[in-house]
């Protein structure tokens, strides 16, 4: 296993894109931080890059190289491997590199202009991003065996976490707004890692407005050990979720 | 014969004038003060000496000073009020007045002025006092440098540190207040100053105003109380210069504005509060040199509002400039820094060409129904916040900062 993910890894790192990736994550990370006056408001443009442009690129990235190494994983069933070995050194290979390009593109930038609880929350939320649609890739490719409408679903995955399910949130909290809906919307935010990856950062954050209205619900909730612990395993079940399934999947999939 | 007598009588009188020192504490003319203070005349001082006293009430009913030695312990046990101030011109200074009664019925404080003038109360210690220094229909006082600390739970269970009630031409300056439910009172209290009090981690407001006017209240500290400082029904009443802290919560602001009017409020701090100020029924209040800092709400002013005028203020860094609850602004909001100010200078006037709208979509929306904020900073709201300001629809249209100032102002 840890031979494949050792090759996994080499390919993807030469890849170009990722060293693209890796650069431009960086470029903006300084320049955010750069340009602003204050910190805090680098963080809020670090907070869009983490919120949407890593879980674009991990999605969307990963879907293509599952197809595009079809030949390769074909070439590792005719050996003497359980195929679970295999998408499981899929999977790592392909989560450790989307950490190391978002550790050394975003996390440096943080570590230097703020080292601080927020900034530490920031960067562990993107690793956990990261991997997160990367898992989500890889359900998208193992259920569809068309490349051009796997990359379909994969960007419509992207834009359904990212746009879709909050104005879809947005929709119903305007539906039921003589109700109390707060603590529905809790558990409703688990369905979304973006959701929950944006509260959580937004705890450490604007803690000062949350504090206000039912914002002290979610404070109540989300800024308690408990509910921090609680959101921590939502998203790592995120993980396990998709890998589980497909897993699962690729185990019995005529290749 | 005659002028012999005629001189001894004036020396006679002479001494009789002339003021006494009476000293209390073990081993001194007088074991307690009680007994002191009915052999004193007007114009004496009571000297305690260091060490426990527990005498229930003590009634100071003629002009005399009582000064503390080395912070000598007066024991209320929870059941007395500890000082009574029964007459005008009394000193009380340098005790230590720990544990005064507790009751729903009645307002035991640690010391109380009752209906008298002139009175000067200086350097004390109170702790676990239930009010601490109480004023009823005092006049001209002075409550200075004193350090008050309660520690109970409940408001119910405590009472408030300064508390004045329908008294005029008040001094309360540099009292470091803790731990009680409102750090200060003033309820029907004119021409008063509040200089320099540091009023802290109370259960309720850290100051408390109601219908009181021409009062000004200056460079004070109020930080972490339950619910911030309220200022009500009043007119006339001038905040410079005063730190407002981290008072967080549901119902919790720096300053609660509710039917005031004619005040000023300059040169501010306001700094970590979940509301900055908040603003109801209220009218012709002046606003400049303010700091508004990470607040949740640097300002929410509801559309009873009229003649707010607000400039050369800075707001930074905070998560909603302003809110409002209407489209109706009678206020004027020019000349302010606004680090959320995205227009340009092309004239290079330090004053932004285009304007400012410190109410964005999203605060309205939050207004109206306040658990959106679950989408806070999520990419859809920010997209309509997007839309929203290049064609405004929901935001009143009059709630602007026609010259908004490209860098903050040096405060």
């Amino acid at each position: 296993m840890k031979k494949v993910i050792k090759y996994v890894v080499i390919d993807i790192l030469r890849n170009r894109i990722m060293m693209a990736y890796t650069l431009f994550l960086m470029v903006l990370s300084f320049s955010i931080f750069g340009l602003e006056d204050n910190s805090a408001k680098g963080l809020l443009g670090l907070l869009n890059i983490i919120l949407i442009i890593v879980p674009l690129v991990s999605i969307v990235f990963s879907t293509i190289y599952v197809y595009n190494s079809a030949e390769f994983i074909e070439l590792l069933v005719s050996q003497p491997l359980k195929r679970k070995t295999i998408w499981m050194s899929l999977f790592f290979g392909l989560s450790i590199s989307m950490v190391l390009a978002f550790l050394i593109g975003a996390g440096i930038p943080v570590f230097i202009y703020q080292a601080d609880i927020t900034g530490m929350m920031m960067i562990l939320i993107g690793v956990l991003l990261s991997v997160i649609f990367v898992a989500v890739a890889m359900l998208a490719a193992v259920k569809t065996r068309d490349k051009a409408k796997g990359i379909g679903v994969a960007i419509l995955l992207w834009l359904y976490f990212a746009l879709l399910f909050d104005g879809f949130v947005l929709f119903i909290l305007f539906q039921f707004a003589d109700y109390p809906v707060e603590k529905a919307m809790i558990a409703i935010s688990m369905f979304n890692p973006l959701d929950l990856a944006r509260i959580m950062i937004l705890l450490k954050m604007d803690v000062s407005a949350l504090m206000g209205y039912t914002g002290a619900v979610f404070k109540d909730f989300f800024g308690t050990e408990l509910g921090m612990g609680l959101s921590f395993v939502v998203l790592l079940i995120w993980i396990f979720l998709p890998l589980g399934i497909s897993t699962k999947r690729f185990k019995s999939k005529d290749l | 014969m005659n002028k012999l007598f005629c001189i001894l009588i004036q020396l006679f009188l002479l001494s009789s004038l002339q003021a006494r020192v009476l000293p209390v504490g073990k081993g001194k003319q007088f074991i307690t003060i009680k007994t002191a203070i009915t052999q004193a005349r007007k114009g004496d001082t009571v000297m305690v000496y260091s060490g426990i006293y527990r005498e229930k009430n003590i009634v100071l009913d003629k002009p005399i000073t009582l000064i503390g030695i080395d912070y000598p312990v007066l024991d209320g046990e929870y059941r007395y009020e500890v000082i009574s101030i029964k007459s005008s011109g009394v000193t009380v200074k340098g005790c230590k007045i720990i544990q005064s009664g507790i009751s729903s019925m009645e307002d035991f404080a640690g010391i109380k002025i009752y209906n008298c003038r002139d009175v000067v109360i200086r350097e004390n210690i109170l702790e676990n006092t239930f009010f601490g220094i109480y004023s009823q229909y005092g006049t001209n006082c002075t409550i200075e440098k004193n350090k008050l600390t309660a520690s109970q739970k409940e408001e119910q269970q405590s009472g408030n540190g300064i508390h004045c009630w329908k008294s005029d031409s008040m001094r309360i300056i540099a009292n470091e207040i803790t731990g009680h439910r409102d750090g200060i009172y003033f309820e029907f209290v004119t021409n008063s100053i509040i200089w320099r009090n540091d009023s802290e981690k109370n259960l309720r407001y850290g100051l408390h105003f109601m219908f009181s006017s021409n009062d000004s209240y200056i460079a004070n500290i109020f930080k972490n109380n339950g619910a911030g400082v309220s200022v009500m029904f009043s007119h006339d009443v001038k905040m410079i210069h005063n730190y407002f802290e981290e008072n967080w919560g549901d119902g919790s602001y720096g300053i609660l504005l509710k039917e005031i009017s004619d005040g000023y409020i300059e040169h501010n701090r306001f700094v970590k509060n979940t509301v900055g100020i908040y603003m109801e029924g209220t009218s012709r209040i002046q606003m400049n040199g303010n700091v508004f800092e990470r607040n949740g709400w640097a300002m929410k002013i509801q559309a009873s509002c009229m003649d707010i005028t607000v400039t050369g203020n800075n707001f930074i860094n905070n998560t909603f400039d302003m809110a409002t609850n209407g489209s109706l602004v009678l206020n004027t909001f020019n000349g302010n820094y606004w680090d959320k100010y995205e227009g340009y200078d092309l004239n290079r006037d330090h004053i932004g060409d285009v304007p400012y709208r410190p109410v964005s979509m999203y605060s309205v929306i939050v207004e109206k129904n306040p658990p959106v904020m679950i989408l806070f900073r999520s990419f859809i709201t920010s997209l309509l916040d997007k839309t929203e300001k290049v064609l405004p629809s929901l935001t009143p249209e009059n709630f602007k900062d026609a010259f908004p100032l490209m860098k903050p102002l040096r405060l």
